[in-house]
């Protein structure tokens, strides 16, 4: 038998996912980390990105995450997001409006918005539509 | 027929109260539903940072956060939560109780204290006290609080336990244990104490590997753990404060309910007695004739 590491995803409005899995993947702020049972304690912030949970060779479940954080104990992987949806409930309509308000705002230089929140937008768009096309071609 | 005015208004104007206990006990038991939903919500967030920094508090860092470690105490903060209006029976006052016996076990201590508050029954109270600094205050966040709310608060006692002029952090708050019973506590925050030993993590000697690199992924961890878990407190104290109302405001209908059939009785016997004495009167009179 496989062995199985704990997944526990929370966002901070409510419980996402939690159960076995064989591997999980994250982007880890130095780059795209993934887990298997008995990794060594490790702690590491998160950007925004797809969080993937590989709970059989067949089977995985995808996540899109607004940036957290990420504890390893050698049997428990907590993921802690600021907030988390699940890849196949990414409305790509709303991601993609969101995408070319971003732009739009950040194009035009005349007005006074706060451009790091507006980047921040851009990028969690961006970062969202990734996953959605990630998830697809996996044919998930 | 002139009898028992006077019952007649009381009556009435207990009715109205009645009727104004009533919806306000209707309203409170809807948003209680809504806000007891919120806290239910982030819980699994709370626990499991909770349980994060509870392994982190038996690793052994090479990096000792100031958040980790033990001073003398000279000072105390102390971020004090309650609701912004009254009418929720004890529950603020119960809260209040259990704060000036520490306060005073504080104080006796030679011990001082600076005090934030959330809400502004908290800051009517604190504010009131002598010997007690008010350093900052927020209110009327409504029933659906933002973390953004009440960062502001929580920075500002950080900065002072990060300079040293606050040497622990408490949270003064109401805790739900369910609908009819609210649990006033009070909650050390900082620094964190190592709770219950757990075998498995104590026994050997490890720690965490960071990245980027420990300091900057403690200070994120250790101010998300102090927010989430006032923020936490927030919530619940919100879902206390509807429950409370609603047991107040039923007991209150319950109680004009009582009241009114009182008057009532008075007010019938008074009429039963006012006709009896006219008929007897009007008898008399026709036996005189």
């Amino acid at each position: 038998m496989t062995m199985l590491v704990h997944v526990d995803i929370v966002s901070a409005e409510k419980e996402i996912f939690s159960g076995l899995a064989e591997m999980v993947f994250a982007p880890a702020e130095l780059g795209e980390v993934g887990i298997s049972p008995r990794h060594a304690p490790l702690i590491t912030k998160l950007n925004p990105g797809e969080v993937r949970v590989k709970i059989s060779s067949t089977e995985s479940y995808s996540f899109f995450i607004s940036g957290g954080l990420l504890e390893v104990q050698p049997h428990v992987v907590s993921v802690l997001a600021n907030t988390a949806i699940r890849a196949k409930d990414i409305d790509e309509a709303a991601a993609l409006e969101a995408k070319m308000r971003a732009e739009e705002i950040l194009a035009d230089k005349t007005s006074r918005v706060d451009y790091a929140t507006a980047e921040n937008d851009l990028f969690q768009a961006v970062m969202q539509l990734r996953t959605l096309e990630r998830f697809r071609k996996r044919g998930g | 027929m002139a009898v028992g005015k006077e019952i007649r208004t009381k009556i009435s104007s207990i009715k109205n109260t009645q009727k104004i206990t009533r919806a306000m006990e209707m309203v409170a038991a809807s948003k209680m539903r809504k806000t007891k939903d919120r806290m239910l919500a982030t819980r699994p967030y709370s626990k499991k940072i909770a349980k994060i920094i509870k392994h982190l508090a038996h690793a052994n860092p090479e990096y000792k956060h100031s958040f980790l470690v033990k001073r003398d105490v000279k000072r105390v903060g102390v971020i004090a939560i309650s609701s912004d209006r009254g009418l929720c029976g004890g529950l603020n006052s119960n809260l209040f109780r259990k704060v000036l016996t520490q306060l005073k076990h504080w104080d006796s201590a030679g011990i001082e204290v600076d005090v934030c508050t959330v809400g502004s029954k908290a800051y009517g109270f604190f504010g009131g006290l002598k010997k007690i600094k008010v350093t900052g205050h927020v209110a009327k966040l409504g029933d659906t609080p933002h973390l953004s709310d009440i960062i502001g608060v929580i920075k500002l006692m950080l900065d002072a336990y990060m300079q040293g002029e606050i040497d622990e952090l408490h949270l003064v708050s109401n805790g739900f244990v369910n609908t009819m019973t609210q649990h006033p506590t009070i909650d050390q925050l900082l620094p964190i104490v190592p709770s219950e030993l757990d075998e498995q993590l104590s026994s050997r000697h490890w720690d965490y590997i960071y990245e980027p690199d420990a300091k900057e992924v403690l200070d994120h961890l250790l101010t998300r753990y102090v927010e989430s878990i006032v923020y936490q407190g927030l919530v619940e104290n919100n879902a206390c404060e509807q429950a409370a109302r609603m047991v107040a405001m039923k007991s209150a209908s319950d109680n004009a309910g009582n009241l009114i059939k009182e008057l009532q009785l008075i007010y019938n016997k008074a009429r039963q007695a006012a006709i009896t004495q006219e008929i007897s009167e009007i008898v008399a009179g026709a036996a005189a004739v």
